[in-house]
């Protein structure tokens, strides 16, 4: 034992523990893991990796790179996770039209499974955040109300306090978080895309996040009340003062000439 | 400076004495007097005026008819009936009905106090004169004697203690008001130095309400910290976190380009006062790629990788940052109070 | 004077009422002044009594609301119907006005009235002032009813200021916290009268229910006040009017109070009542439910004041962060410097009218309104003021500009900073430009008759245009109003040979004068030799 420690510190140490963990890991998997399955799993996955690295070198290289190292039009892939491809992707911001400060989303160009290849083929270049089961970003059940809490405290500061996206410096700005769907909301928090930090699970646990995406979806939806009346885009004061002024005092100006007019007279005859 | 050096022929005439009806013969801009009353329709056709009549009536009575339809409303529609009304979206029904049919009942009634107005009564416009507002000359002479009267019979003038402990008194007599002002609240001391950070107090994270460890911490997250032992329903809770509130990144050390931020963080985890050091208000917009953080309420701009240095906006100084470091048991803890008063800049801050 | 016949008379029960009331307040003696009193028609004479109109629809609603809303910051935890809320910290104040938007039958009703009223006050004043401005109706005798206007305005930001927050929703809260931090500016007292007015640290828990006692108390009540007084001497005054035929600065020409005002005055009353719930029906104000209650360390994206607050929002954005830090002290300039500007903006507004009289050295009353580009100087006085004004309103929302015109945030702030200097000036030049091109027209019109449209060939082949000539009314019209002279600063030397050198005040006051009446400033008008001469010798031309 005490040889043990005294060699703690040599050069190789961290070697063999990393050796002795990966192997232990492997055997484990091994031990547990259904062994058909995780064959054609392993198949099915080199395919798809294969599948992504065709479509990243026609849609993806000339930005960031043959292998995904990054160029100076676009940043490096490695560890990015398929998450983050899933996202970028999946929302259409990539590819990006044009490098500017901010790429904006648009139309999707790929479809599901061939952001899956995509996905699959980034993740293999560098661990990163994966993207959600359905499961993990599921919100029925969360809790809307601390949601909107978690919302004002992380997120409301660039989303505004119902998600309807603001302005941030030189042009850039946060999105609006309408019709957005879990999954994506789920990933930019997990992934932080472009200017948007990152939320991970060691500080913000997947129940929060599940919690936040509830809140959006009953505040920010294509069926989300506004017992007053029109939102008026849900701005605040800026907008409610502009509809003041136009159809409320102008309104009431358009009255006022109408009372003080002079009424007909009879033609003269 | 006065009026009195102003020759009054600088001033134009009148347009009255000028345009005279003396001299209307030769001035061809002279008032023409009040033209001519010419009748409305109404005037002249009975059956115009009945019918305005008629339609003033179908007004009231149609604002009657709203002022039911608010009692039913009110009593129909539950308080949380939510209901989808082109474009309005989907809005609550109770506060629809109540305002449409309170606004008709109302609309209807000026509407139709209006038409009757401007259809059946008199629209001949009449003169009415106009008098001096100055008092003549008598009236004034006869109030100042009347002031002096009563001036002379006060003594006022003459008996000059009366009158100057008088002013004394009345002068005084508002400070006891002044006075009672004082318990709005206490002194300001040195209440705006400090919070509650302190040497050895761990960093709570503000969503899971859990200590915050150094590998909890990204490069490129954003994560709010609170010192522990705060209870969000402890009772001065807002006025603690008010000036404590803690915003979190991770930069790479390297990035990190003032050298006392870089000692101050831990591992590059750099702990900034969430409060704006413009007015205060809880900054927090963190661009991950540019280490920038940008005010909400007037956009003032700090760079986290340089001291939280202003790049632009109305912030005078810097976002105080906390020294940090980590405990036995791993957690970032506070190395002691900020150096500076957090929040908005005051006389005393020096 | 036969009593006999009077007591044998029954009187109907109106008059008797009328009788016992005259009998101790003298009724008879106020009707008869005013009962007929002759108001213009005019529909900018209107915006007066949207104002008045929106401030009792204020007070109605207001009344209401008190009934339901507790002024108070003890926290409670929210279980009432709306969900997104329901197991969150927040202050009775917040959990109150819930209350009344989800619980109270109507309370969403009356509160979207009473701050959209408060929305259309507010402009309403902005208008109303400036109608008043542009047509010079500020001038002697109602120097002070502008002056009452005008602290009706400002006291109307105020009294709207303190009323947003009282929600203590995480909007308004963020709005209370910027003016704390204003207040921590000011020099030497700045501490103290943030400890004092806060009840202690920020937020503490005394500021809901100051703000209470002065929204719905304080403020209102030193308001009715001022509009009582801005009312009689509306009465007492008599309305102003514009030129006209029959229209003279001795009388005012109209309809009477009874019947016809009271109709169209009182119907207005109810047509502005009607519009404004009808929007309170349709539209949205303020959903404070979705802005979650008031926490120092939260905050939202567009963060704005109301929109009457919105310039003075402006200033503190666009502003440079200037702090001066000097023997242990602290100058804050970044925030101080946009408070003195608030002030003087607002303030020159109040103080015009005694300037532009000093100048001008008229003391004589004026009850018919100039048209505005008779008055060039003041015109682009105004439209200066008003763009300083606006321009601030863009900076004052910059962020929401900066995401729906998609421009850069910075780029807006540099634009207004610009704009703030050169905005006025440039505004300046071209409503005066414009107002003596206006001049201009109406003198053309005044001495060669309107264009009629047709297109005449003469012999020779050349086309014109026929002028019809103007009748009486419009000549008048046209030639109504008054021009002043520039003053001089006379002679140097007065009559015995003495010496007399004109003060700084005198030089400046005549060189305003120029610049008010100088020539190229204003048109001269058409005389009548000018007009006989092309009129007789009936040449085009």
């Amino acid at each position: 034992m005490k040889k043990l420690s005294a060699r703690r510190r040599h050069p190789l140490a961290a070697v063999v523990v990393l050796l002795l963990a990966l192997a232990a890991t492997g055997g484990l998997y091994a031990a547990f893991a259904p062994a058909g399955k995780a064959q054609a799993d392993d198949t099915a996955q080199s395919l798809a990796i294969d599948e992504g690295k065709k479509l990243y070198s026609v849609g993806c290289a000339s930005c960031h790179g043959s292998g995904g190292q990054g160029t100076t039009d676009g940043p490096s892939l490695v560890g990015v996770g398929s998450a983050a491809v899933d996202f970028q992707v999946g929302t259409g911001r990539m590819p990006a039209q044009q490098p500017g400060a901010q790429v904006p989303k648009k139309k999707v160009i790929y479809n599901q499974a061939q952001i899956d290849q995509l996905a699959a083929y980034v993740a293999s270049l560098g661990a990163g955040p994966i993207t959600p089961k359905q499961s993990q970003v599921d919100p029925s059940g969360a809790d809307v109300a601390k949601g909107g809490d978690l919302f004002r405290t992380n997120c409301a500061q660039c989303h505004n306090f119902t998600g309807k996206g603001g302005a941030l410096t030189d042009g850039k700005y946060a999105p609006d978080l309408e019709g957005v769907s879990p999954k994506h909301i789920y990933e930019a928090m997990q992934t932080g895309p472009q200017s948007m930090p990152s939320f991970p699970d060691s500080t913000m646990p997947e129940q929060e996040k599940k919690d936040i995406i509830a809140y959006i979806k009953t505040v920010n939806g294509d069926d989300s009340a506004s017992p007053g009346g029109l939102s008026l885009g849900g701005l605040g004061p800026v907008s409610e003062g502009l509809f003041g002024w136009i159809f409320g005092l102008g309104g009431l100006i358009a009255i006022a000439v109408w009372v003080a007019a002079h009424t007909a007279k009879a033609k003269k005859s | 400076m006065s009026s009195q050096e102003i020759s009054e022929e600088g001033l134009p005439a009148e347009q009255d004495t000028a345009h005279g009806a003396v001299k209307v013969a030769d001035d061809p801009f002279a008032d023409p007097g009040l033209p001519a009353h010419r009748p409305r329709i109404q005037d002249i056709d009975e059956r115009a005026a009945k019918r305005s009549e008629r339609t003033v009536a179908l007004m009231f009575t149609l604002s009657m008819l709203a002022t039911i339809g608010f009692i039913a409303s009110y009593v129909i529609f539950p308080v949380d009936k939510i209901v989808f009304i082109w474009p309005f979206g989907h809005v609550s029904a109770l506060n629809f009905s109540l305002g449409l049919t309170l606004g008709l009942a109302l609309f209807l009634i000026g509407a139709g106090a209006v038409h009757w107005a401007r259809t059946l009564m008199s629209d001949v416009e009449v003169a009415d004169d106009r008098h001096p507002i100055e008092a003549t000359p008598e009236v004034k002479a006869k109030v100042l004697a009347d002031f002096a009267d009563g001036a002379r019979e006060s003594a006022i003038g003459r008996r000059k203690l009366i009158r100057n402990t008088m002013f004394g008194a009345l002068a005084l007599v508002p400070l006891s008001g002044v006075v009672l002002l004082r318990d709005l609240g206490p002194l300001p001391e040195k209440k705006l130095r400090n919070t509650l950070w302190a040497k050895g107090k761990q960093l709570v994270n503000m969503n899971t309400m859990e200590p915050l460890r150094p590998e909890d911490v990204v490069v490129g997250s954003l994560t709010f910290a609170m010192p522990e032992g705060l209870e969000e329903d402890a009772h001065d809770f807002q006025n603690q976190i008010a000036k404590a509130a803690l915003m979190i990144v991770r930069i790479e050390p390297d990035d990190i380009k003032d050298k006392q931020s870089r000692e101050w963080a831990h591992e590059g985890i750099v702990a900034f006062s969430k409060i704006c050091t413009h007015v205060g208000c809880p900054i927090s917009l963190y661009e991950q790629q540019t280490h920038h953080v940008l005010c909400p309420c007037h956009q003032s701009t700090f760079d986290l990788s340089d001291g939280a240095r202003v790049i632009f906006g109305p912030a005078g100084h810097p976002l105080p940052q906390l020294r940090i470091g980590v405990n036995s048991e791993g957690n970032l803890e506070a190395l002691g109070d900020f150096a500076e008063p957090v929040g908005p800049a005051f006389w005393e801050r020096g | 004077m036969s009593t006999v016949t009077d007591t044998q008379r029954k009187a109907p029960a109106g008059e008797r009422v009328a009788d016992w009331a005259d009998g101790r307040l003298g009724i008879y003696g106020l009707a008869k002044a005013n009962m007929r009193k002759i108001f213009p028609d005019h529909w900018s004479f209107m915006l007066g009594e949207i104002c008045l109109y929106s401030f009792i629809i204020i007070i109605l609603t207001g009344v209401y609301l008190t009934l339901f809303f507790h002024p108070s910051m003890n926290e409670v935890v929210y279980h009432g119907p709306y969900e997104p809320m329901q197991g969150i910290r927040m202050s009775e104040a917040y959990a109150s006005t819930l209350d009344i938007s989800f619980d109270v039958r109507g309370g969403l009703l009356m509160r979207q009235i009473h701050h959209w009223a408060a929305v259309i006050f507010l402009a309403g004043m902005f208008v109303h002032m400036f109608r008043v401005f542009f047509t010079g109706a500020y001038r002697k005798p109602r120097e002070i009813n502008w002056l009452f206007g005008f602290l009706l305005f400002v006291l109307g930001m105020f009294t709207g200021f303190t009323g947003y927050s009282l929600p203590d929703d995480l909007l308004s809260g963020t709005g209370v916290r910027f003016t704390q931090g204003a207040i921590l500016s000011m020099p030497i007292v700045g501490t103290y009268i943030s400890m004092f007015l806060f009840g202690g640290e920020f937020p503490g828990t005394d500021i809901i229910a100051r703000f209470y006692s002065i929204h719905i108390l304080l403020l209102p009540g030193i308001m009715l006040g001022l509009v009582v007084g801005h009312l009689i001497l509306v009465f007492f005054h008599k309305h102003t009017q514009f030129a006209g035929p029959g229209k003279t600065n001795k009388n005012v020409v109209g309809m009477p109070l009874l019947p016809v005002y009271m109709a169209k005055a009182g119907g207005f009353f109810f047509l502005v009542f009607g519009f404004i719930a009808m929007i309170a029906a349709i539209a949205t104000i303020n959903p404070i439910w979705a802005l979650g209650p008031y926490r120092p360390d939260q905050v939202s994206t567009g963060a704005q004041p109301d929109w009457y607050m919105g310039f003075a929002e402006g200033f503190v954005r666009v502003m440079p962060g200037w702090e001066i830090n000097l023997w242990g002290h602290t100058l804050v300039l970044g925030v101080l410097i946009p408070l003195v500007l608030f002030g003087l903006v607002l303030g020159a507004l109040a103080l015009y009218p005694f300037i532009e009289s000093w100048v001008t050295g008229d003391k004589r009353e004026h009850h018919i309104l100039d048209k505005p580009r008779n008055a060039p100087t003041r015109t682009a006085l105004g439209v200066a003021w008003v763009t300083i004004y606006f321009v601030m309103l863009i900076g004052g929302g910059n962020d929401i500009w900066a995401t729906h015109f998609h421009l850069s945030l910075n780029a807006i702030s540099w634009f207004v900073r610009i704009a703030f200097f050169a905005g006025p000036v440039l505004a300046f030049i071209v409503t005066r430009r414009i107002c003596l091109g206006l001049q201009r027209r109406d003198k053309e019109k005044v001495l060669h008759g309107r264009e009629s449209g047709t297109i005449k060939r003469l012999p020779h082949g050349e086309f014109v245009e026929i002028h019809e000539p103007l009748g009486p009314e419009q000549l008048h019209t046209l030639t109504a109003h008054e021009q002043y002279k520039p003053i001089e600063i006379g002679p140097t030397v007065d009559e015995n040979g003495v010496e007399r050198k004109p003060s700084a005040l005198q030089k400046l006051r005549a060189r305003l004068s120029r610049s008010y009446y100088g020539e190229g400033n204003q048109i001269p008008k058409p005389t009548a030799e000018e007009y006989k001469e092309i009129t007789s010798g009936h040449g085009h031309h």
